[in-house]
């Protein structure tokens, strides 16, 4: 695949379990297509340079900066975004407990946060509130001060290993 | 910021990859996991003409057990050296190290080669490279493959041993040493942040091999006989690495660091099981 720096390439992927396309340069982020040319404007921008995490989203089932990869770069591959996280309007239950827990005040970071949130939580079950933290600390909340978000993301753990010992 | 525009090219083969490389020259870049170069192009500080992307040759995909050393491939990324099962055992010191490059985030994507052929002063893998006295392949159309050692490979801030027309194609670590233990420990302002000092020890039954990162221009590796004062010694190294002041810590603390840092990671145990807490393990 070679695109030059004035063509526009027809990228093709799965976002949140559909089919889409869309027309990107070989320069456009990822975070940019996603919100001016998908529509999905869950994501937000945030340093540009990979430092804040506000950009998180899934690529193939692992949490990425979306503002370190190019639009063309998910030619073929699976996206899911924050907007994947609630089921026919209803919250998930990661959103349910940020809100429970005050694990978010003015929201710009939460997006991205849950993302990260999402991967983690679908691989380590029990998670220590060390590892949390750990998890966390590739993102940036200024409102916060983490502590709401840890204790959301320890809830969800808690109430996710309940539900499977429930279970038959 | 946003990057200037560039042509983007994704071959499938390493033999495409270095085609287009020799072609391009010194216009092209290489991206693997972009996790340093698309910031550093999203800022415009490199603005190349093409953008070379490796990540979809899947013959450079592999971690390979060979003959004395583990071998990295170009586009394998820290997240699945992290999770190659024998690694503590083969490779320890990578083993310890790996959880201290930026954030899983980053480390998803992020390549081991990438980390190496940017060579950030203060970036871990090729602390934890020269440390071991691991080795680089590059390729390029015509010849054999050249070797080179990490003590040549990195030559001062982002600079290497690497020419305009070779591909980095993979990275050797040496396997660890019966009756060797290796140790590494950094301090950062914030967990994944840079390192304002790191180190990496191989502690054999005569000499520490001792890396330390985050200080020099490069990662800078002295042998250290175990007779002799070591306080001594890592004073003397502490002194020679021409520690700067800079926002993040005055010349006095970093060799303050190499020191204490320095004795405790030889000579105690405890070392360990203080960082095994914030070390995540998965």
């Amino acid at each position: 695949m070679y695109v030059r720096l004035d063509e526009r390439y027809r990228v093709t992927l799965t976002l949140n379990g559909r089919e889409r396309s869309a027309y990107a340069e070989p320069r456009t982020q990822l975070c940019d297509f996603l919100r001016h040319s998908l529509g999905a404007t869950g994501t937000h921008v945030g340093c540009e340079h990979g430092v804040c995490g506000a950009c998180t989203v899934m690529v193939d089932g692992r949490a990425t900066r979306s503002c370190l990869m190019l639009a063309v770069q998910v030619e073929g591959r699976r996206v899911e975004t924050i907007e994947s996280l609630a089921k026919e309007g209803e919250m998930g239950d990661l959103q349910r407990a940020f809100r429970e827990h005050h694990a978010l005040q003015c929201g710009f970071c939460t997006a991205g946060i849950l993302m990260s949130c999402h991967e983690f939580l679908g691989r380590v079950t029990d998670p220590s509130e060390a590892e949390v933290r750990d998890m966390l600390s590739g993102h940036l909340c200024r409102c916060t001060g983490y502590t709401g978000i840890v204790q959301a993301v320890l809830a969800v753990a808690r109430a996710r290993q309940n539900n499977r010992q429930e279970a038959p | 910021m946003k990057p200037a525009a560039f042509d983007y090219y994704r071959p499938t083969t390493r033999r495409e990859a270095i085609e287009q490389l020799v072609e391009r020259g010194e216009d092209a870049r290489i991206i693997a996991g972009g996790q340093s170069l698309m910031a550093v192009l999203n800022m415009r500080l490199s603005q190349p003409r093409v953008l070379i992307d490796i990540s979809a040759v899947e013959e450079l995909r592999y971690i390979e057990r060979r003959d004395g050393y583990l071998a990295v491939g170009a586009a394998t990324t820290q997240a699945e050296l992290a999770e190659y099962a024998a690694l503590a055992d083969e490779v320890p010191l990578l083993a310890q190290m790996l959880p201290w490059i930026g954030h899983f985030q980053t480390r998803n994507r992020g390549t081991v080669c990438g980390s190496i052929a940017h060579a950030d002063p203060s970036a871990e893998l090729p602390l934890c490279l020269a440390t071991l006295g691991g080795e680089v392949v590059l390729e390029t159309k015509r010849g054999k493959p050249r070797r080179v050692t990490g003590d040549d490979f990195f030559q001062g801030i982002l600079t290497t041993a690497r020419r305009p027309y070779e591909l980095i194609t993979e990275v050797r670590f040496p396997l660890s040493k019966a009756g060797h233990r290796y140790r590494f420990q950094e301090v950062a302002m914030r967990h994944g942040d840079f390192a304002i000092v790191a180190l990496a020890v191989d502690i054999g039954e005569t000499e520490y091999r001792l890396g330390v990162g985050g200080v020099a221009d490069r990662p800078v590796v002295r042998r250290i006989p175990r007779d002799v004062d070591l306080d001594d010694a890592l004073n003397t190294l502490a002194w020679s690495l021409g520690a700067q002041d800079d926002i993040h810590a005055s010349a006095t603390y970093r060799r303050h660091l190499v020191r204490e840092m320095g004795r405790r990671l030889m000579t105690e145990e405890i070392v360990q099981e203080e960082t095994a807490d914030v070390r995540p393990a998965r």
